[in-house]
């Protein structure tokens, strides 16, 4: 018999029971909750009567709608009634159940999926769900981390587990190492444009590889956060001196002699030599330069010294077709040089790349530099109350705030615009979020997926440019 | 939830692969922490022309005459006809909740995405998979024949068009069984309270850090 895959072992080690249709039980360890996909699921339990399963598998935090502004405020603080009435109902739902929740005004508040491999609260070989499609990022703790609808929050928190299907095994090699000035977020770009936006469904990835190693555990979770941007619901980097190392000592991780028999379990958390993948993907990163998107999709993308892709030259109809709806939405020429693409506005933030990595690697390129005189607005907004303090600390804060850009409170912000952090329609921003999608961060706003330190390149130049001749020069 | 059975209806097609869920119900209308109030701003940025927010009746907005859902010849349908990978991006299950209370409880489809394919059978919503030239072929006979309805039969796993033309489709049968009788996922898996307290104990035996962390400060 073949070895098994990572994927493989988490799902044996949670498997409940398999149901009379082939689909399985999964036990869950650990749901995260925010305020926008949770309160109709609590709303449900208490309609039908039921309890929590296990309260001390729940983790919560505001994020979608906290305002990154007047936080000293609280929730007086947010100035949109129905986003209020969220936050304040989450306050409800955790009181009355007594979920462990960071509130609006805990300095351990931040998006939901910064906060948990902060805390310790994600550890390797956990089932994680949350109802958000970014609970990928997990994965690079070897975390079966997946999003899920509202109905299924309301399943988890009523059984404890979820019903699912198997996915089939995918296995990502990046092989070779990045170039200087070349990202995790520039590789997994590359992946999904590769691979297309449905390229993963029905898988789970598992991402290997000298390029994946070398990656640090906030560019592990950059990667594993883009997975659903390739369909895949989850996606896994084993463990390594690396992710134990990230996770000792951390408030919820475990201690003496528990740590020493979890780190020994979790160090059994990778693929079996012999292990057989339904599909192999093969990269090499080496030859990546940063990546740029043009389009309305995260597959539509290409390295910063390329061009504007002419949909006529697509082999496929429906590509072309999309590639066209696309470029008249983003107002952009076929043959258009990405360097000359000119920007109004730059977000540094999200769950993909607002971690203390993140803003130092932005910061490294913006230091004694100013913002170009066309960009209306550049915003960084810390993936948490700990790294926003981290950067303080660091000067890194001082630094963006010298170099004009705005400096922020934590939460998912300007990523789904869905607090006042926001395009107006026909402004195009340079963005280190996940999703390029008409209206994402404003209606009829344009986006540019970039790394964070492709953005800062991009704020001070005024246009896009090639990061790493900006890192020659400093 | 509605159980589904079978259902004879007008299709509205929808001709754009990779349709995100932030198309199919924008970010403003999640604010909301109910479960309804969404179908008027269903496909919202595409509906109309002005931007919507919370609030705003259908009387206040300007309606974009071109999009398909405007159109006389699909007022009244209750089957979306769409390209490959609907349902993208974003979990946000009010996607689906704005298709069913629009009125469309069928989408036929090449592909779907998984989230979005998962979260339509909790609503009692049909995604049906059929293979590509099959769609292409809708989508031309939809366009030909205003009015054009199939019916969806789901105990025989049928779609049906006017000529008589029968395509099978799969569903899994847990599924199924759920969707025909309007079934709610947790009460079924309730059944099995004792298994899932067997399984905890033992997964708590073997990794007993899992249990309790959160607690305290």
């Amino acid at each position: 018999m073949a070895g098994q895959t990572l994927y493989d072992k988490i799902w044996d080690a949670h498997l409940v029971m398999e149901r009379d249709d082939g689909t399985g039980l999964i036990y869950i360890d650990r749901q995260l909750l925010h305020e926008v996909t949770s309160p109709q699921a609590f709303e449900g339990l208490k309609l039908a009567g039921r309890k929590p399963w296990r309260i001390d598998a729940n983790l919560a935090t505001p994020d979608h709608n906290v305002p990154t502004v007047n936080r000293e405020q609280g929730i007086d603080g947010i100035e949109d009634e129905t986003s209020r009435i969220q936050v304040v109902t989450l306050d409800d739902n955790c009181r009355t159940y007594g979920i462990r929740q960071f509130d609006i005004r805990d300095r351990r508040q931040g998006i939901v999926h910064v906060v948990g491999p902060e805390q310790g609260a994600t550890l390797p070989g956990m089932t994680i769900v949350c109802g958000d499609s970014h609970t990928s990022t997990h994965g690079a703790f070897a975390a079966l981390a997946q999003g899920v609808g509202t109905s299924e929050v309301e399943h988890v928190l009523a059984t404890q587990c979820l019903v699912q299907r198997k996915t089939r095994n995918m296995r990502i090699q990046a092989h070779g190492r990045l170039p200087d000035g070349v990202t995790a977020k520039d590789l997994i770009l590359a992946i999904i444009a590769r691979l297309g936006t449905a390229g993963g469904t029905g898988y789970t990835f598992e991402y290997a590889g000298e390029a994946f190693e070398q990656l640090s555990m906030e560019g592990r979770m950059t990667v594993c956060n883009m997975s659903i941007e390739a369909g895949a619901r989850a996606g896994l980097i084993a463990v390594d001196d690396r992710t134990i190392e990230y996770l000792r000592g951390r408030p919820f991780a475990p201690k003496g002699a528990l740590w020493e028999q979890a780190e020994a379990y979790w160090r059994t958390l990778h693929s079996d030599p012999d292990a057989v993948f339904d599909r192999e993907f093969e990269i090499d990163a080496a030859a990546l330069e940063p990546q740029v998107t043009w389009g309305t999709s995260p597959e539509m993308g290409v390295g910063v010294n390329g061009l504007v892709p002419d949909p006529a030259g697509f082999d496929e109809p429906s590509r072309a077709e999309s590639a066209r709806h696309a470029l008249t939405y983003m107002d952009l020429e076929p043959g258009t040089p990405i360097r000359s693409i000119e920007l109004d506005k730059i977000f540094i933030g999200s769950c993909t790349n607002a971690r203390i990595e993140d803003l130092r690697s932005a910061a490294k390129v913006v230091k004694g530099r100013k913002v170009a005189g066309n960009i209306k607005q550049a915003l960084v907004v810390p993936g948490s109350g700990l790294v926003r303090q981290q950067a303080e600390d660091e000067g890194l804060a001082q630094i963006f705030m010298d170099a004009g850009f705005e400096w922020r409170a934590p939460g998912c912000s300007m990523c789904l615009a869905m607090n006042a952090d926001r395009l107006e329609s026909g402004e195009r921003c340079a963005s280190t979020s996940n999703r390029n999608f008409e209206g994402r961060q404003g209606h009829g706003g344009r986006t540019h997926l970039v790394s964070p330190a492709m953005a800062a390149a991009a704020a001070i130049a005024g246009h896009f440019t090639d990061v790493r001749e900006m890192l020659e020069d400093a | 939830m509605k159980p589904f059975t079978e259902l004879t209806g007008v299709v509205v097609p929808l001709d754009r692969a990779n349709v995100d869920t932030d198309q199919i119900i924008p970010k403003q209308y999640l604010k909301s922490i109910r479960r309804t109030g969404f179908g008027d701003n269903l496909f919202d940025a595409w509906r109309y022309l002005d931007e919507g927010r919370i609030g705003l009746t259908q009387n206040e907005r300007r309606i974009n005459h071109d999009f398909v859902l405007n159109q006389p010849r699909y007022q009244g349908a209750s089957i979306l006809l769409a390209r490959r990978n609907f349902g993208c991006g974003s979990s946000r299950e009010h996607a689906v909740w704005a298709l069913e209370e629009y009125g469309l409880r069928c989408v036929i489809a090449p592909s779907f995405a998984d989230i979005f394919f998962n979260n339509c059978f909790n609503n009692g919503v049909l995604p049906i998979v059929l293979d590509e030239n099959i769609v292409d072929d809708l989508f031309r006979e939809v366009a030909a024949e205003p009015g054009y309805e199939l019916h969806v039969d789901l105990p025989a796993q049928e779609v049906v068009t006017p000529s008589g033309a029968r395509f099978g489709f799969d569903i899994e049968p847990g599924r199924k069984h759920r969707l025909l009788h309007g079934l709610d996922d947790v009460g079924i898996t309730l059944q099995q309270v004792a298994t899932i307290k067997d399984f905890e104990a033992r997964h708590q035996a073997r990794q007993p850090w899992l249990f309790g962390a959160l607690q305290g400060d």
